[in-house]
């Protein structure tokens, strides 16, 4: 039961000299929601084709259930795969799209029958089965797509950006649709998405990705509230990312002034990236805070406020669900324990795998 | 308003190249030669010289259409997924495409004759020489030769509208490469096939030309008898009325056309 359901083992992956990925570790547990965050090309697709049996690793091991299955062609895994643009046979009724895995393995029609009326209850489209596939919904389609894929009982369902193409109210309520579904199935899901909240929503365990690393795996709470670089600081929701030196423990200077936090460990005058969320920061009256500073921009944006701050010199993103009038001056006092201290990356290459704008 | 005066070009071209030559084809078809209304002009397809090369003409392009059926589907496969490199082979079968359809048609009865080029030069190497021309076969051959990138067009064009991912998710199911194919390939490429096979059919069925030019005029086609009726012996009502029970054929086909392509996929053209 401790082994994991799919492991990745030094996945490395080159198209001709391009690097894609490099030497990936990741192992997925049964029953785990799992996502493949990052932004576009960095390689989720490549990692998931190579999972479905549609890529060969140019090095590494794929363990299925402890089995060795790299070289195993797609149709002989026992998973499935939701395409991004469906993919549906746009031949064939809905009934026989859903039917196609099982009628591959001879299954009994009434087998079949049963199989599909589930299905389809399952994904809410009862009494779709004579309807064909160009006559539904990109929101029907995908529903199908997944019906299509359930069906074969697969231990694990490969998901590539299956709201993609989908409207946002529908994305939302295809995304319960899908937890839902995950746990009614009780079966594993790799899920891909470069919509950060979409991943935050959904999973059990994120795995930022940026140019074919991963960058940090762990629960949404975790990666959001406590990034471990500053590439995944940014990717994850806004932030403000200031240049600061680690005075000592639990202190440390931004620009120009020090602040108390309760990171330790990082040795004295050290320079580190500090990471402060945009709720994290604190609007006082002046003299108040730590930082004088001047109100430059604001925008309503129905919870809150989101104002930009001249304050230090740097333009602080500040959210708010209090008003301060452009021109008006406030002080920023920032909590210890909402001061995130990062490493800066030590080299130029780890530079280039960090934030990349 | 503006749109009609548009479209007014094409209606003249329609009406000039299209309806009036149909119309005059069923008139003279229609009637003898005194202009009064008969149907013996049509009826002359059941005389024994008409019936048989009619017959010779169906059969002749039944067997081209299934031969460039066979050559063209791999053809088209190849097309699909060809990078540059394997295109060129594709590019060496279109490339007769872009000549005179006489002209190609002429060469190939210099290349085929008794003392064409290739039996000079099978004789060069000491094998004994082939009888080629004016056989059904070369007939056949010349049909081939000439129609098959009509087959391959429509083909190609259904075969490259197939995605990645529709054939990947059929892998992802559980197929194998041969039930992908059966299952998903081929019946998503009825449309081109379809289309492929009428464009074929038809032309090679109503040709005279490479009857003519391959068969030395020995092996008479219908549309050699249709032609001979207009050109040696005048008979312009004879002439249109075995035209219209040609027709018949040519209906069936298009017919078929609008059962298995409804989106009109498999038209390149
Ligand atoms: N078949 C291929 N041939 C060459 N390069 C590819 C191929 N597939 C993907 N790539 C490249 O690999 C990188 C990662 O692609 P992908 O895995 O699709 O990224 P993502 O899904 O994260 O957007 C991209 O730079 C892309 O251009
Ligand atoms: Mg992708």
């Amino acid at each position: 039961m401790n082994q994991p359901l799919i492991e990745l083992n030094h996945i490395s992956k080159y198209f001709g000299k391009t690097m894609v990925l490099d030497d990936l570790n990741l192992s997925v547990k049964e029953n785990e929601f799992i996502t493949l965050l990052g932004p576009s090309g960095c390689g989720k697709t490549t990692t998931l084709r190579i999972i479905g049996g549609f890529e060969k690793p140019t090095e590494g091991t794929v363990f299925f259930e402890g089995q060795d299955i790299t070289n195993l062609p797609a149709n002989k895994r026992n998973l499935n795969t939701v395409f991004q643009k469906y993919a549906l046979f746009t031949h064939m009724s809905i009934a026989e799209n859903i039917a196609f895995g099982l009628k591959i393995k001879n299954k009994p029609k009434s087998y079949i029958d049963d199989k599909i009326k589930y299905a389809l209850k399952l994904v809410n489209l009862d009494g779709f089965e004579k309807r064909s596939v160009s006559s539904l919904s990109g929101g029907q389609q995908q529903r199908i797509a997944i019906a299509r894929a359930i069906v074969n009982e697969p231990k694990l369902l490969l998901l590539d950006e299956p709201l993609g193409a989908l409207d946002l109210k529908l994305r939302q309520d295809m995304q319960y649709e899908l937890i839902r579904l995950k746990n009614e199935l009780g079966i594993t899901f790799i899920y891909v998405t470069h919509d950060q909240e979409e991943a935050l929503t959904m999973s059990d365990t994120i795995v930022v990705m940026n140019q074919g690393y991963i960058q940090q795996m762990g629960t949404p709470e975790d990666i959001y509230n406590e990034p471990e670089n500053a590439f995944v600081a940014d990717f994850i929701g806004d932030s403000n990312i200031i240049d600061g030196i680690m005075l000592e423990d639990k202190l440390v200077e931004i620009l120009g002034v020090k602040f108390p936090c309760v990171d330790t460990g990082f040795g004295r005058n050290k320079p580190v990236d500090v990471v402060i969320r945009p709720e994290d920061v604190d609007l006082l009256e002046p003299g108040k805070g730590r930082l004088e500073g001047v109100v430059t921009h604001i925008i309503f944006k129905g919870v809150h406020y989101e104002m930009e701050v001249n304050a230090g010199g740097f333009e602080w993103l500040v959210h708010s669900t209090d008003c301060h009038p452009v021109g008006s001056k406030v002080s920023i006092s920032v909590e210890p324990f909402d001061i995130q201290i990062m490493n800066k990356p030590e080299s130029e290459d780890e530079e280039a795998i960090g934030v990349d704008e | 308003m503006n749109r009609k005066f548009l479209s007014f070009p094409y209606l003249i071209w329609m009406a000039g190249f299209t309806l009036i030559p149909l119309l005059l084809i069923f008139y003279y078809g229609l009637t003898d030669r005194a202009g009064g209304f008969t149907l013996d002009n049509v009826k002359a397809i059941s005389s024994p010289e008409c019936i048989q090369a009619l017959l010779r003409s169906l059969k002749l392009s039944c067997i081209s259409t299934v031969i460039c059926l066979i050559l063209a589907y791999p053809l088209a496969m190849i097309l699909k997924h060809s990078k540059s490199r394997n295109s060129f082979i594709v590019f060496i079968f279109i490339l007769p495409m872009w000549m005179n359809f006489l002209l190609r048609t002429m060469a190939w009865q210099v290349l085929l004759d008794k003392n064409g080029v290739i039996n000079n030069i099978l004789s060069f190497i000491g094998l004994p020489s082939l009888n080629m021309i004016n056989t059904t076969s070369a007939i056949v051959f010349g049909m081939v030769y000439n129609f098959l990138p009509f087959m391959v067009l429509p083909m190609y064009n259904v075969l490259s509208k197939i995605s990645d991912d529709t054939i990947e998710a059929a892998h992802d199911l559980g197929a194998n490469a041969f039930q992908t194919f059966i299952k998903v390939i081929l019946p998503l490429s009825v449309p081109g096939i379809v289309s492929g096979i009428t464009m074929v059919f038809v032309p090679a069925l109503t040709t005279f030309v490479i009857s003519d030019i391959l068969g030395g005029g020995m092996i008479l086609l219908i549309g050699n008898v249709i032609e001979q009726e207009f050109t040696f012996s005048n008979n312009w009502n004879l002439g249109s009325g075995l035209s219209l029970v040609l027709m018949i054929f040519i209906i069936i086909s298009m017919i078929m056309i609008a059962i298995f392509d409804k989106d009109g996929e498999g038209t390149v053209f």
